[in-house]
């Protein structure tokens, strides 16, 4: 265990800079994805068992709270696909390894250009109200 | 000076076995995973919007059709797949002993339970005609 306090430093610091943070990113981004899994089976299934009950769970979706919930899990998800990608060509092209870095940095640039605007729509009913 | 190889995935296994054909089904999952899970998040999050469903726009919009029920359920085994044999990667990574096989035991029920619960409901649930 390494002692109190040292966490926050050795996830920058463990072999450095962005390899690290984006094994960290994907690992934190995988979990939290898995936990929703499980929730939204769950969820799914009271749409059959219990339909009153998934109206009532998929007001909580649409309230504002949701959707900012919503567009993390839209973030995790978006970051975690682009990294798995980088993952993959890296494992499969060993070459490119050497490009770590900028592959990452491309993953930053389509993760803003695609978020941005799927952030937007999602969060926008907070201040606009929700289209019926 | 940084190390030339930095990874950020699960180094691949040396040896073959299962561990190997776990670590190429990672890889083929996420690529699949890639396109059903974005296009799911787009269609119930940006196509249309979480205040416009509920249970009855489920039977009768979104599982109207045996395509999209197709599509739900293959999203579904992937990311029991993959989102569980990731989980367990980490498991692996953080517990040892009494307590990781505990934790797996665990993890593989949770599994199988959602794999059942999911698919009951995208088979049996009545197609409601729209009207």
């Amino acid at each position: 265990m390494p002692e109190p306090g040292t966490t926050g430093r050795m996830l920058l610091r463990y072999r450095g800079g962005e390899g690290m943070l984006a094994w960290a990113f994907h690992r934190i981004s995988g979990v939290a994805i898995w936990a929703f899994v499980v929730l939204h089976v769950i969820d799914i299934y009271l749409v059959g068992g219990n339909p009153e009950a998934y109206d009532e769970l998929l007001a909580i979706y649409a309230s504002p709270i949701g959707r900012v919930l919503e567009a993390l899990l839209g973030a995790a998800l978006l970051y975690h696909a682009l990294n798995g990608v980088r993952i993959i060509v890296m494992d499969f092209w060993p070459p490119l390894t050497r490009y770590h870095r900028q592959l990452w940095y491309i993953c930053w640039a389509i993760f803003i250009a695609v978020g941005l605007p799927v952030a937007y729509i999602i969060l926008k009913p907070i201040w606009e109200g929700a289209p019926t | 000076m940084s190390a030339p190889y930095t990874r950020s995935g699960r180094a691949r296994p040396r040896g073959g076995g299962l561990e190997l054909a776990l670590w190429y089904l990672m890889r083929v999952t996420g690529i699949g995973l890639f396109v059903l899970a974005l296009t799911h998040f787009l269609i119930v999050h940006v196509i249309y919007d979480p205040a416009e469903q509920d249970a009855s726009w489920i039977a009768q919009v979104r599982w109207s059709s045996t395509f999209w029920r197709a599509f739900d359920w293959s999203l579904l085994m992937l990311v029991l797949f993959h989102a569980f044999m990731g989980v367990r990667t980490v498991v692996v990574d953080y517990v040892k002993g009494r307590a990781r096989m505990l934790l797996l035991t665990g993890l593989y029920l949770l599994a199988i339970a959602l794999f059942v619960l999911g698919t009951a409901v995208v088979m049996t649930l009545p197609v409601v005609p729209k009207g």
